[in-house]
């Protein structure tokens, strides 16, 4: 009875143009969102930069992009992500490995780590590299090995960026992947090598490309890395594109840039996309915790030992050498960086911050920015997980299907342009009221949600992917309000999702550095923003401090991480 | 059905959301006659104690905005020119001025005191579009352990760092990406003029001067006598600042005899920082108000320990780290602002090809 009249009601109206309203509906608030906070300020700069007198200046693009200096720029952009991104998959996927098949003691706590690094700003980063790598470094005093300014030490500083990009994209899917059709092969009387290549390679190989694809966006707009420790002689697109906004107010020049950028950011998520769309199709997945074992055989415990000496020479120890210097204090070891950061005589002044006055604004910016990127990307993953729209393919289903596409690759922009962009895009298009936000306290939350959200997206896609319509209707059939049929159904299967992505915009948000430090009030520094203040002058003591408030960053950041270890369902697999 | 209704609710709800956060920041950006606006660089900074007690006697409360280094604060004021974030921009200094001015970012106003200001501060005088508000001096420092070890004396000028003794010894920083290095740059354009700087810089070349992106790397990682780098650098010669010296006496108890470094005084170029009152300011009364006060004798002595430069005013007391650790430069270069402006970005790409490539 209930039944045939959900089929009236099918009957009555097509499927595919409710599916539509709805969709349209849910995309209202991600779009005016990014319309206004993200697409609205950059075209704003862009065309301030490219129109003279009203008239739009295309002939720009052939003067700039023919100067060698900026050839040179593209092409050293393009060469150092390309490697960065190769040596990356290369160390970091026998880890994934690592994290997917075997169990061993400290597993959670060890993949909780490798992620720190991924959310810390790059001052931290630096710092923490130099002190391994630099002059005097650790390698520098054992061995003599010294990689600043050179290329080296770039590479090797975004590969301790991306690992976890890679172990987590690739480690969470290949945790699922049914080792019983490898051993089939295997049984048919492929060779290890040959099985391997055969059924779980395909399997992996879209996951590996999009992974892939993440870290060479990365580091195809680094920024911080390559200013910290690139020296003089290298510059990325995102760092000319600092230079000249930011040094030389030469906006022509750096629009020209910012469209190049843009152009190439696009190029890499329509192939992400693309990607994405392919690990779609079915695979056998099983639990994550059927398919991990301790390790067995000589072999496999060299990869196990060997994957946690990779991820100590490169990922903890230069964590632990920034938990060292901010404990070495003039006089030996202790805690005098620390209580100073209270206690100094310029506790009354503005600049001097309690630390735990910077950690309130920093946790107080970060819930904000997580609020707004759960609401905003919550939606925006709603939007896209609706069912497919109609199979009749007519014209304007085609179109729409092909605009909410788009609007996939569209949440991930903001990961592509660079914070000085975004930063003074605000200052001259938010600038009227209602919607003067130049000196509101929400322009800094806002800016960093524009970063968490694609967070969000990529966490909750998958998830929702995977609840099964039919269990909504079956709960309906037999009587559920839509209130209750969410409660019970919905919510217990997103709400792990959604606790996994607000954890992750709330990381991201604590580190996020380019665009806060533009726009943050002195009387409320974040933590990454008071860290930079103190690195900007001499003297052993604001040195010690910056250390400190490192630490202390660092702890919170991983803190975050282990929680959301916890969380983590086991039988999904992120893209993060 | 029922799930779609629900959903386009929610979306509903959250747009309601979100307009009320857009309106929740409104009232911020309005300005009202009792608030004044303070646009700044991110080295501002001001005692707490100090602030208050001019809020309590003006009744106005002041507001203050940052917005990252000097330059990028000062293009950002250029960028929102006529319709400004605030009342008063603290922070344009000579290397900038020309553009400020030339971009008519600023309103005339006299502030008072102006009278203890010495006359070689004052470079907009007459039209006093803008105040000054301090000044700083960017020198090489030298190691002191360093050089006692060695036995050897430091330089003191220009044409000393050029001596084979002092080979391979001074780090500076790059001129496109770092103000101290740029500053440096432009004090050998002062000294050797615009003929004979780039042959200066050849000869610094050709005696083993290292250039590093940022002044940190520099100061922490390659300089000898930075406490903070454990003495692990290789250089004892760094373009720093005239005030880097007492900053490595802060916090050392007991206060040491002498800063561990010094400051070879002939290799310094001045930058003095301006204030003044940005053209279309929502409250002007409120913001010659502010600039009166960033000129008071109260303002002013607290200028040293908050930002490490000096007070514009003759009368202002300096404090006993200043007086007792740092050194008075008599004698540095400088350039007039309308030379810098207009040459600055060929001069940084000339000095690029020089000594980068």
């Amino acid at each position: 009875m209930v039944l045939a009249r959900s089929e009236v009601v099918r009957g009555r109206r097509p499927r595919p143009v409710r599916g539509t309203a709805a969709r349209l509906g849910l995309m209202a608030v991600p779009l005016a969102f990014f319309a206004l906070f993200f697409a609205y300020p950059v075209a704003a700069i862009v065309g301030r930069g490219l129109k003279d007198g009203g008239r739009w200046q295309l002939g720009r693009f052939g003067s700039v992009l023919s100067d060698p200096d900026i050839v040179h720029v593209l092409w050293f952009t393009v060469w150092q992500a390309a490697a960065s991104t190769a040596l990356t998959l290369l160390i970091a996927l026998p880890g994934a490995y690592v994290f997917a098949r075997f169990d061993f003691p400290g597993k959670q706590l060890l993949r909780a780590v490798v992620a720190v690094p991924f959310v810390l700003p790059t001052v931290v980063v630096g710092s923490a590299f130099l002190a391994l790598a630099g002059r005097g470094g650790l390698l520098d005093e054992l061995w003599g090995l010294r990689l600043d300014t050179s290329v080296w030490a770039i590479l090797l500083a975004h590969v301790f960026f991306n690992y976890a990009v890679v172990v987590r994209t690739v480690g969470g899917l290949w945790a699922q992947l049914d080792p019983r059709q490898e051993e089939a092969a295997r049984m048919l009387g492929a060779g290890r090598f040959a099985a391997w290549r055969r059924v779980t390679l395909p399997a992996l190989g879209p996951a590996v490309a999009a992974a892939a694809l993440m870290v060479f966006l990365f580091t195809f707009t680094s920024f911080g890395v390559v200013q910290i420790l690139g020296g003089p002689t290298f510059a990325t697109l995102e760092v000319e594109i600092y230079r000249q906004t930011a040094e030389f107010l030469d906006l022509p020049t750096a629009a020209v840039l910012t469209m190049v950028q843009f152009a190439a950011v696009l190029g890499v998520l329509a192939l992400h996309a693309w990607t994405v769309r392919r690990r779609e199709t079915a695979l056998r997945l099983v639990p994550a915790s059927q398919t991990a074992h301790r390790p067995r055989g000589r072999g496999q415990w060299t990869l196990l030992w060997g994957t946690l000496a990779v991820i100590t020479v490169l990922l903890i120890v230069p964590l632990l050498v920034l938990v060292e210097r901010s404990f070495a204090g003039p006089d030996g070891y202790g805690a005098v960086f620390y209580t100073s950061l209270r206690s100094a005589g310029n506790a009354d002044s503005t600049f001097a911050v309690a630390p735990l006055d910077a950690l309130w604004n920093s946790l107080a910016y970060g819930a904000a920015a997580t609020a707004i990127a759960l609401v905003v990307g919550g939606l925006a993953a709603a939007a896209l997980t609706l069912p497919r729209l109609g199979r009749g393919p007519s014209g304007r289903t085609a179109l729409i299907s092909r605009f909410v596409r788009g609007f996939d690759a569209l949440l991930m922009l903001p990961l592509g342009v660079s914070a000085v962009t975004v930063g003074f895009g605000f200052l001259i298009s938010l600038d009227t009221p209602p919607l003067d936000l130049r000196a509101s306290w929400w322009l800094v939350p806002l800016a960093q949600a524009l970063v968490g959200v694609p967070f969000v997206v990529r966490t909750m896609l998958p998830v929702l992917r995977a609840v099964d319509g039919r269990l909504r209707e079956a709960a309906a059939v037999l009587g559920a309000s839509p209130w209750r049929v969410w409660r019970e159904v919905d919510l217990p299967m997103v709400r792990r999702a959604l606790l996994i992505a607000a954890g992750f915009a709330f990381a991201v948000s604590l580190g996020e550095f380019g665009a806060t430090v533009f726009i943050a009030r002195p009387d409320q520094p974040t933590l990454p923003v008071a860290v930079a203040r103190l690195l900007g002058r001499a003297g052993e003591l604001n040195y010690g401090q910056a250390m400190a408030l490192s630490t202390l960053l660092m702890v919170v950041c991983a803190g975050a991480l282990l929680v959301l270890e916890r969380l983590r369902p086991l039988d999904h697999s992120g893209e993060f | 059905m029922s799930t779609r209704s629900r959903i386009t609710a929610t979306a509903l709800a959250a747009a309601v959301g979100m307009s009320a956060l857009a309106a929740c920041g409104a009232p911020g950006g309005g300005a009202d006659a009792k608030t004044v606006t303070l646009v700044s660089h991110d080295s501002f900074n001001i005692s707490k104690s100090v602030l208050s007690a001019f809020e309590k006697e003006s009744g106005y409360k002041v507001r203050i905005l940052k917005g990252g280094d000097a330059g990028k604060a000062v293009n950002q004021a250029i960028l929102s020119k006529g319709n400004p974030q605030g009342d008063v921009f603290f922070g344009i200094d000579n290397t900038l001025l020309s553009r400020g001015l030339h971009e008519g970012l600023f309103s005339p106003y006299r502030a008072k005191g102006l009278a203890d200001v010495p006359a070689g501060l004052q470079l907009d005088k007459g039209a006093h579009r803008v105040t000054p508000l301090d000044y700083g001096d960017i020198c090489v420092n030298y190691d002191r352990g360093y050089f006692a070890r060695h036995k050897t004396a430091p330089p003191k000028t220009f044409d000393d760092l050029l001596k084979p003794r002092y080979k391979g010894m001074l780090v500076t920083e790059n001129s496109a990406t770092s103000s101290p290095g740029l500053a440096f740059q432009l004090g050998t354009i002062a000294k050797y003029g615009q003929d004979g700087w780039q042959s200066y810089w050849k000869k610094l070349k050709a005696n083993g001067v290292e250039v590093v992106d940022g002044w940190e790397q520099a100061y922490y990682e390659r300089f000898t006598g930075s406490a903070a780098g454990k003495r692990k650098g290789d250089k004892p010669l760094v373009v720093s600042y005239a005030s880097s010296p007492p900053a490595e006496v802060l916090g050392k108890k007991p206060a040491p005899k002498e800063a561990p470094t010094g400051v070879a005084t002939g290799t310094c170029f001045r930058q003095i920082e301006f204030g003044g009152l940005l053209k279309g300011a929502r409250n002007e009364k409120g913001g010659k108000a502010l600039l009166d006060f960033l000129l008071s004798k109260k303002f002013q002595q607290d200028v040293p320990l908050q930002m490490f430069v000096n007070p514009a005013r003759e009368d202002a007391a300096v404090p006993e780290l200043f007086t007792k650790y740092g050194t008075r430069i008599d004698q540095p270069t400088t350039l007039p602002p309308g030379t810098i402006t207009e040459n600055r970005e060929q001069w940084i790409k000339q000095w690029s090809s020089l000594v980068l490539k």
